[in-house]
């Protein structure tokens, strides 16, 4: 077989399991594709003898006749996950040098599966961006490009590493992680599929805290059944996380029927923003005929508090940041600044978080920091979380009149070009989450599918909102669209 | 609301983040934008609304109180920056 990167995780578990090909050849293949394309800067932490020591132990699991469907498949991680013995920064550098004695839950639970890490992924420092240009590696870039225009991509953020290198065909999947938009938004600039499971799905132990009441980690896939395979492996409960669902994982790939008839789908009216391109308009308009096609019944919505999530995000999110970022003190882990002579503990740390925070990250602590503290936790914090219960209670209400799941854009635009963000205010950048970031806020599952390309041939990306813990019904949905818009576009190597 | 250099320097320095003093301006500035945006939350009617503490029901399980784990300074001390005779060690606290 040839081109065995570019393969999906279904049809590289077919082929292993008749015998068509070994995990030893597809990671082979992987880490020739991954080392030709230093230029998109995706992976940042290369682990080949790893990963062939891996794809070997698959090749006797599935000789063996035990093999799960994510063994021997040769994926990528993203850098916020803890990886035993092998570098994870969070795209910092306060964390330099850091090699965890320990692996992230869901790390481990794919490494049992038998799947193949090929390394750590480009992102967003502490997953803080919507742009991957946060990063103390640089930026990673997108694989593709306007026409024949060569200027350099945003592959979305933050898990825009996992986004580049899924487009790429540089691995089969990739694991991200969700706090605002962190997977969605760079799955639809890439034309990949990203799913946020619920709340609770998956143990956030072993990642790397940004805002503990909005992170999930998920799959970065090329399909929707890709999705669900390793979602499933990706998924359930762990004692090591206090937030963990005790919930039994369904067998997702199986819920894949693509029959969606008498399913309610909910239009939402808050989400046509004003100055929207027409393109999203027509590609959200087009999806919803195409689920009406399906059989689906199209009903539209109110979700009224819309407008209040994003803010109500930049109060929640940094105020957990600026405590869960506390623990970087130049004490346990990481990198100590070098000191003058009679400094103490306090310029220690402040000189440590002054020189191993980016910019972003030190603007989002201290304003965390400031809607914390005293005379403020009131006015900015408290209100912020009584928001929050409202927009949850506007879903719970939309699903309660029997609304299946809800369709929505995934972003207000196509990838844009690195740099080109660089002179707006961060407000501006923070509008790229303007659509996902109600999903977080809700603790529901949201899954980005490719749905189209724009006229200058960038993929553009709808969501789907799904109840809680119904992440199987969701893919099913997201399986009808995809069938039915049939994307099949890919990215021009240049690199 | 808006906020001047003196509050900048205090937030900076309650985040124990060293910002010099020529930077303070930037910064207050930055501050007001943010701030800014979020006051239309000042917008929204949150009358008898609960602030959300878990955006799923559930109450955190409890376990016995009893040692689980331990026993390894090793590991805990292997990415210390500075670490001695077992102990992480930092500049001097206490005169």
């Amino acid at each position: 077989m040839s081109d065995l990167n570019k393969l999906g995780l279904a049809e590289a578990r077919d082929a292993l399991r008749k015998g068509d090909t070994t995990s030893v050849e597809l990671t082979e293949a992987c880490l020739k594709a991954i080392d030709a394309a230093d230029a998109l800067n995706a992976f940042v932490h290369k682990t080949p003898e790893l990963a062939m020591e891996r794809a070997k132990a698959a090749d006797e699991r599935i000789k063996a006749g035990d093999a799960p469907s994510m063994c021997g498949l040769p994926i990528g991680i993203k850098d916020l996950f803890c990886t035993k013995g092998v570098p994870s920064q969070a795209a910092s550098k306060i964390l330099e040098g850091f090699k965890p004695e320990y692996e992230s839950t869901v790390s481990q639970k794919l490494a049992d599966a038998g799947s193949v890490m090929l390394g750590k992924l480009n992102m967003d420092e502490f997953a803080m961006g919507s742009s991957n240009e946060t990063s103390v590696y640089g930026n990673a870039v997108s694989p593709w490009r306007r026409g024949n225009d060569d200027a350099q991509l945003t592959p979305g953020g933050s898990s825009g590493g996992s986004a580049s290198a899924v487009a790429a065909d540089l691995c089969l999947a990739a694991t991200g992680t969700d706090t605002g938009g962190s997977i969605r938004q760079p799955a639809a600039f890439t034309g990949t599929v990203g799913i946020k499971p619920t709340y609770g799905r998956c143990s956030r132990w072993g990642i790397v805290a940004f805002a503990s009441s909005l992170d999930q980690a998920g799959p970065m896939t090329k399909s929707v059944r890709d999705a669900a395979i390793m979602l499933e492996t990706m998924c359930g409960h762990d004692p090591k996380d206090s937030t963990s669902a005790e919930l039994a994982v369904p067998d997702f790939e199986a819920m894949l029927t693509g029959d969606i008839r008498g399913k309610k789908i909910g239009i939402p009216k808050e989400y046509r923003m004003d100055g929207m391109p027409g393109e999203i308009e027509k590609l959200w308009s087009d999806g919803a005929e195409m689920l009406k096609a399906a059989g689906a019944e199209i009903v539209d919505i109110s979700l009224p508090h819309t407008k209040y999530a994003l803010p109500a995000y930049y109060v929640i999110a940094p105020a957990e940041a600026s405590s869960n970022l506390a623990r970087y003190d130049g004490v346990r882990y990481g990198r100590r600044a070098t000191l003058e002579a009679g400094d103490g503990i306090t310029e220690m740390y402040e000189k440590t978080r002054a020189e191993g925070f980016g910019h972003e990250v030190q603007r989002r602590v201290m304003v965390g920091t400031y809607v914390l503290s005293a005379g403020f936790y009131d006015a900015y914090y408290n209100r912020a979380r009584r928001v929050r219960t409202l927009i949850k209670k506007d879903f719970e209400d939309a699903f309660a009149a029997g609304v299946d799941a809800i369709l929505t854009p995934a972003t207000p635009s196509a990838a844009f070009g690195l740099g080109e963000m660089t002179e707006a205010d961060p407000v501006q950048m923070y509008l790229n989450d303007v659509f996902t970031v109600t999903v977080n806020l809700a603790g529901l599952p949201g899954v980005a599918v490719p749905a189209g390309l724009d006229k200058q041939g960038l993929p553009l990306g709808l969501q789907l909102i799904g109840k809680p813990w119904e992440e199987g019904d969701l893919l099913n949905t997201a399986y009808a669209l995809e069938n039915a818009a049939g994307f099949v576009a890919k990215p021009q190597q240049w690199w | 609301m808006s906020i001047d250099q003196s509050t900048a320097a205090k937030v900076a320095k309650l985040a124990r983040i060293k910002v010099e003093d020529d930077a303070l301006p930037a910064l207050a500035d930055e501050f007001n934008n943010i701030l800014g945006f979020i006051e239309q939350l000042n917008e929204v009617d949150v009358e008898g609304v609960e602030p959300m503490t878990s955006v799923t029901p559930q109450r955190l399980k409890r376990r016995k109180d009893e040692v689980t784990d331990g026993s390894q300074q090793d590991k805990v001390l292997a990415n210390a920056p500075d670490a001695r005779e077992g102990f992480f060690a930092v500049p001097k606290v206490v005169e």
